[in-house]
């Protein structure tokens, strides 16, 4: 008898995309909110950034969101045996070995999600650590996962290029950016992918963690393909007025489009 | 995407039937189910139809039903799964009750235990072949989510399942508000209903409108809608694809 195969999966990709970036006393996680499934969207409002119930580290995971649902919550119960155990809350490194640890506990039937762990280390600088489904992790300056990565990524590397773990002496990979510089670094990113990227959009939720408190921002990104022609067109009408002349009109509408593209924040 | 499922079981070396007993296929399927929140609770949709396969075999499936005090849950998918996880449900509601202590399950808890049971026959390889959708009230604050049968899970102000996601939630996402009066939300449940009538080949003109608020739970009688089929193009429907094929 042959072996059957199945006529069901059990994974899907549900989408959306997450970044984190490590600031010298504080750490930013974002998340778009969009939860699809093949051409659909399931929900315009799905968080992916959860707290574990600890105040120094933040995970925040896309993929097949059953999977990152069970993950969150092996994590959520691990760590209050920890604090039950220790009388402590778990540090950020600390979190992070118990995620990979995890995820390599089902090596054989993979966690299929894509983590990115954000928070703040023992001497309150802000870290990074980014992974892959199976567990194996490292601790960087910055980092995007899930359908949007491949995108923002090399954007990042751009703006933020850290130096190479293989260097010695070992150099930290923190961003000498301030905190509102970082945040419109991250806003400007996602409103970019979410050009490009069908699974990306919707919202944005942002988590700034400090050593006083956990702060977050949402910021309304593009839902559908016919938003931008009507916000290109409200700033055209502005200029209009400004300049008086309809030959700025189209160089208007061009560079309005083009703005567009490069930062959500200066228009 | 094909995925062969690995077998496990033990003695899988002698164990020839344990196969056999994993779902491999649906049989009997209901159709979608569509859910609204509304000013005083949750309006669920779905109507009365069994298929197997393509005959369409039972016509009097409630696919609704009222779970404890405080929800309701609609399933499309494998109906014989659907009954199974009412009996699961019973017995939770029955140890609920049990502990006789004034507290009731609400809808967040049922549907949490349900994304649990669904993700966890699906590690097993030995899906419940539902789409769940859960809706309901607990002190004033009204609740609807949704299962897959892999175990992905979400609450919004509207779902739908299967063909209803397609058809129904864009009409919602144009015509949902959250001050919808009762008629209003049972008009707007019409009018998904009657599109996915039109639309989806499994659907029957039979339906059932059940409402949720922290008074209760209403299940209607069945009844059908109106359909017009006075369009001009279905006149003629092959008019404009002369000598095309």
């Amino acid at each position: 008898m042959t072996k059957q195969h199945a006529n069901w999966s059990p994974y899907d990709n549900n989408g959306g995309t997450c970044v984190a970036i490590a600031g010298s006393d504080y750490c930013v996680i974002a998340a778009d909110t969009r939860m699809s499934t093949g051409y659909s969207i399931l929900s315009r409002d799905y968080s992916k950034i959860h707290n574990c119930k600890a105040d120094k580290a933040v995970l925040s995971s896309s993929g097949f969101q059953a999977d990152v649902k069970a993950l969150q919550k092996v994590l959520k119960s691990r760590h209050l045996v920890y604090q039950h155990q220790h009388n402590k809350q778990m540090s950020c490194p600390a979190m992070a070995q118990l995620l990979s640890n995890t995820l390599y506990f089902k090596r054989f039937f993979p966690y299929y999600a894509f983590n990115v762990l954000g928070g703040l280390d023992e001497e309150g600088k802000g870290c990074v650590f980014t992974y892959d489904a199976v567990g194996s992790y490292e601790k960087v300056g910055y980092s995007a996962q899930g359908s949007g990565s491949t995108l923002i990524m090399p954007f990042l590397d751009n703006q933020l290029k850290s130096p190479s773990p293989l260097l010695l002496p070992a150099q930290d990979a923190i961003t000498p950016l301030s905190e509102p510089e970082a945040v419109d670094l991250v806003k400007t990113v996602f409103a970019s992918a979410t050009e490009r990227d069908i699974y990306t959009g919707d919202k944005l939720e942002i988590m700034i963690l400090k050593a006083d408190g956990i702060r977050t921002e949402v910021m309304e990104l593009r839902k559908t393909l016919s938003e931008c022609w009507q916000h290109t067109l409200s700033i055209v009408l502005i200029r209009i007025s400004t300049l008086g002349s309809l030959c700025y009109l189209e160089l208007c509408l061009k560079f309005s489009c083009v703005v567009n593209r490069f930062s959500f924040s200066y228009l | 995407m094909t995925f062969t499922i690995p077998i496990d079981n033990g003695d899988a070396l002698k164990n020839a039937e344990a196969d056999s007993q994993r779902t491999l296929y649906p049989y009997v399927t209901g159709t979608s189910i569509v859910a609204i929140k509304y000013k005083d609770g949750v309006l669920m949709a779905s109507d009365m139809g069994g298929s197997y396969g393509s005959t369409l075999r039972y016509k009097n499936i409630e696919r609704v039903k009222a779970i404890g005090k405080h929800s309701l849950l609609g399933a499309s998918g494998e109906i014989s799964d659907f009954q199974e996880i009412l009996r699961y449900l019973d017995e939770l509601v029955l140890n609920d009750n049990m502990w006789d202590d004034g507290n009731s399950l609400g809808p967040k808890e049922v549907h949490n235990y349900l994304t649990r049971v669904m993700y966890n026959r699906r590690n097993k390889f030995n899906p419940l072949w539902n789409t769940l959708v859960l809706g309901g009230v607990k002190n004033g604050e009204i609740y609807l989510g949704m299962v897959s049968m892999i175990g992905v899970s979400f609450e919004d102000n509207h779902v739908a399942t299967g063909f209803g996601n397609h058809l129904a939630r864009p009409i919602l996402r144009d015509e949902w508000r959250a001050d919808l009066s009762f008629e209003d939300g049972v008009k707007l449940l019409e009018k998904c209903m009657r599109v996915l009538l039109y639309r989806d080949r499994s659907a029957i003109n039979k339906l059932q409108i059940a409402k949720i608020t922290e008074e209760g739970v209403t299940v209607s009688q069945p009844y059908s809608l109106k359909t017009f089929w006075e369009f001009q193009a279905f006149h003629n429907p092959t008019a404009g694809a002369q000598g095309s094929w």
